[in-house]
């Protein structure tokens, strides 16, 4: 009887929490340079289905890079990316990866929501309106049908109240604060029904007291099942809210862990040396 | 209070003896005691900075128009009663239509042509950059009359025209050349191919100045290229395109005119077989001038609403139409006029 339930539901469009196969994310040994300096050397890292792992560390240790190689939007020139067991970005051919054409990494993309540092909203689309985009004109990867003009509307306001920006669905970007730009654009992503959020320093750009407000969305997301990559500075967040701290420096994961212990306890000298430098006395584990 | 006077005082004693030396303690004082009183000046009215060099200069400019307007009124030698007579003449109108048509066929020809060199401009080939490239390069360095002439000339180069499979006797197509080009074709290829090389160039701008983000965001959402280029970067160039596009394109209603040499009666060629006839050169000329000042003026309102309506967003409010500019002029004027009596 179980199983005619699990026949009819299938076929739906799956829920954020669905099967425990959603958006596991394995990154193997990649590599990446920028002319002569070596970004990424080797980098390796498993996100489980519905698993938070927050990238930390100092500026131009590649936590971005790593970010954006998991969406293809960076070129790998070494090492391979699988979400689900699915090549990112390339596929196999005899025994070669042969990149795949544009449209086939769009489709992939549609996996993949990511929110960026400096929200890059469409500036000349209202919030509704860049959040609708998206879901009436990309392929998914899944081959299922694009939504409708109605359809996306309407999944678009629910989004906007999930964030807490019904009221502002009409607003141009640039009327909107800094945190609540970051919320639409976390809307936006979400449009799609990702099965992996990334988060490029989602609070970066904003003004203290606005920081806490996108925080507790991405909190609300933490919890949902959808996997979340995250790379911040926020640290007490960081603690809150991964199942994995990873600390990166220098182009490789120097140590990871469960937060409280590499917070608590960090066994590399540069993860020592990192902390005591970013989180203040006060902040006691 | 005394011992600051006296200190006032004797420090001034050193440069300054005598009357002068009161006066400037007595002054402190009173500044001192102003200062003591609690201030109120909450029942107080905002009075504006004055500008009366702002007044001089509105009735220096308002002289100066009033004195030309003056003179092209009452000096007889404009013989206004010639430009009224010729304004409407059918074969003005004529002339005035095939400027208008020339303007619009070669203005939309250039512009999709810019577009698409703009983009082979900005693609990864380097022969389609090449390309691109070069053919800015030689429209922009040949002077319109020699291309017009060119086009129009090119019977004597080429006697004819076809089409086929190259090294072959293959021919699906074959035209004289002289047949093929007439005074209109002629016309519009100089045109359009210039036109085209320069607005390639406004458009690349126009493409450069939107944020890489945009794109970025846009391809991380799985968005299609196509739909990128026209839903997501060209709706902000066009912030950029617009100004230098309209300019181009007022260039272009007069730079028509240049197509005389081809004999084509547009507007200012029909004017010069005109004025030629009836020896009213500078009547006729202005027929032609104020016709081409109705176009410019209404190509700028076009301008005008075009810019406003893709400056949705980039600002925080859209500016003001001239009509509400006026209402809002007069309502606060009414309003400060209102409250000035008390």
């Amino acid at each position: 009887m179980s199983t005619t339930v699990v026949t009819t539901e299938a076929p739906t469009t799956a829920a954020p929490a669905a099967a425990a196969t959603r958006g596991q994310v394995e990154i193997t040994n990649v590599r990446k340079s920028f002319g002569g300096t070596e970004v990424l050397k080797g980098v390796s890292l498993t996100v489980p289905s519905g698993g938070v792992a927050v990238i930390v560390g100092p500026s131009g240790s590649g936590k971005s890079t790593l970010l954006r190689t998991i969406n293809h939007l960076e070129k790998v020139d070494g090492g391979y990316i699988t979400i689900d067991g699915q090549l990112v970005g390339y596929q196999v051919r005899g025994n070669k990866l042969h990149e795949l054409r544009e449209k086939d990494i769009l489709k992939q993309r549609t996996d993949i929501g990511m929110v960026f540092q400096n929200f890059n909203l469409f500036p000349h689309l209202t919030a509704l309106e860049n959040v609708a985009e998206a879901p009436v004109v990309a392929l998914r990867s899944d081959n299922s049908q694009r939504r409708n003009k109605g359809e996306a509307r309407q999944r678009a306001l629910e989004l906007l109240d999930r964030v807490g920006l019904k009221d502002r669905a009409d607003a141009y970007p640039r009327q909107l604060s800094g945190g609540q730009q970051q919320r639409v654009a976390i809307a936006r992503a979400l449009a799609l029904d990702p099965k992996i959020l990334l988060f490029d320093e989602p609070t970066s750009a904003l003004d203290p007291e606005l920081v806490n407000e996108v925080l507790d969305v991405i909190r609300e997301l933490a919890t949902s099942g959808t996997t979340l990559i995250i790379v911040t500075h926020e640290m007490g967040f960081a603690r809150d809210v991964a199942d994995t701290v990873v600390f990166m420096d220098q182009g490789q994961i120097v140590e990871q862990g469960n937060p409280l212990e590499i917070f608590a306890n960090p066994q590399e000298p540069r993860t020592r040396s990192f902390f005591s430098k970013v989180i203040e006395p006060a902040f006691n584990i | 209070m005394s011992s600051a006077a006296t200190t006032v005082a004797q420090s001034a004693q050193r440069s300054a003896p005598g009357p002068a030396t009161r006066a400037e303690a007595e002054n402190l004082a009173d500044t001192g005691s102003a200062a003591a009183l609690p201030a109120d000046y909450s029942d107080y009215k905002l009075v504006p900075a004055r500008h009366p060099w702002r007044w001089v200069g509105t009735v220096v400019v308002a002289l100066g128009i009033a004195a030309v307007a003056w003179s092209l009124a009452t000096n007889p030698r404009w013989e206004w009663g010639v430009v009224a007579q010729w304004f409407t003449a059918q074969s003005v109108v004529t002339g005035l239509v095939e400027t208008l048509k020339l303007t619009a066929i070669s203005g939309a020809l250039g512009f999709i042509l810019g577009f698409i060199l703009a983009l082979m401009r900005l693609s990864a080939s380097p022969l389609l950059v090449s390309v691109s490239w070069t053919f800015s390069w030689i429209f922009r360095s040949t002077p319109l009359l020699v291309q017009v002439l060119l086009w129009y000339n090119l019977g004597y180069l080429y006697e004819k025209v076809s089409l086929g499979i190259p090294f072959t006797d293959v021919r699906f197509f074959e035209a004289q050349t002289t047949t093929l080009i007439s005074q209109f074709a002629a016309a519009v290829l100089g045109l359009t191919l210039n036109q085209a090389a320069y607005s390639a160039e406004i458009i690349r701008g126009g493409i450069l100045s939107v944020d890489q983000g945009q794109l970025e965001a846009a391809a991380a959402l799985g968005i299609p290229a196509w739909r990128r280029s026209t839903r997501i970067i060209l709706p902000q160039a066009m912030r950029a395109i617009l100004p230098t596009a309209f300019n181009e394109i007022i260039g272009l209603v007069k730079g028509t005119s240049i197509v005389y040499v081809l004999a084509y009666s547009e507007l200012f060629y029909t004017v010069q077989v005109i004025y030629n006839r009836t020896q009213q050169v500078l009547p006729l000329l202005l027929v032609a001038t104020l016709w081409y000042v109705v176009i410019t003026s209404v190509l700028s309102v076009l301008q005008y609403y075009i810019e406003r309506h893709f400056s949705k967003g980039a600002v925080r409010n859209l500016p003001l139409t001239p009509l509400q500019k006026v209402r809002r002029f007069l309502s606060t004027h009414a309003a400060t006029n209102v409250r000035s009596p008390r």
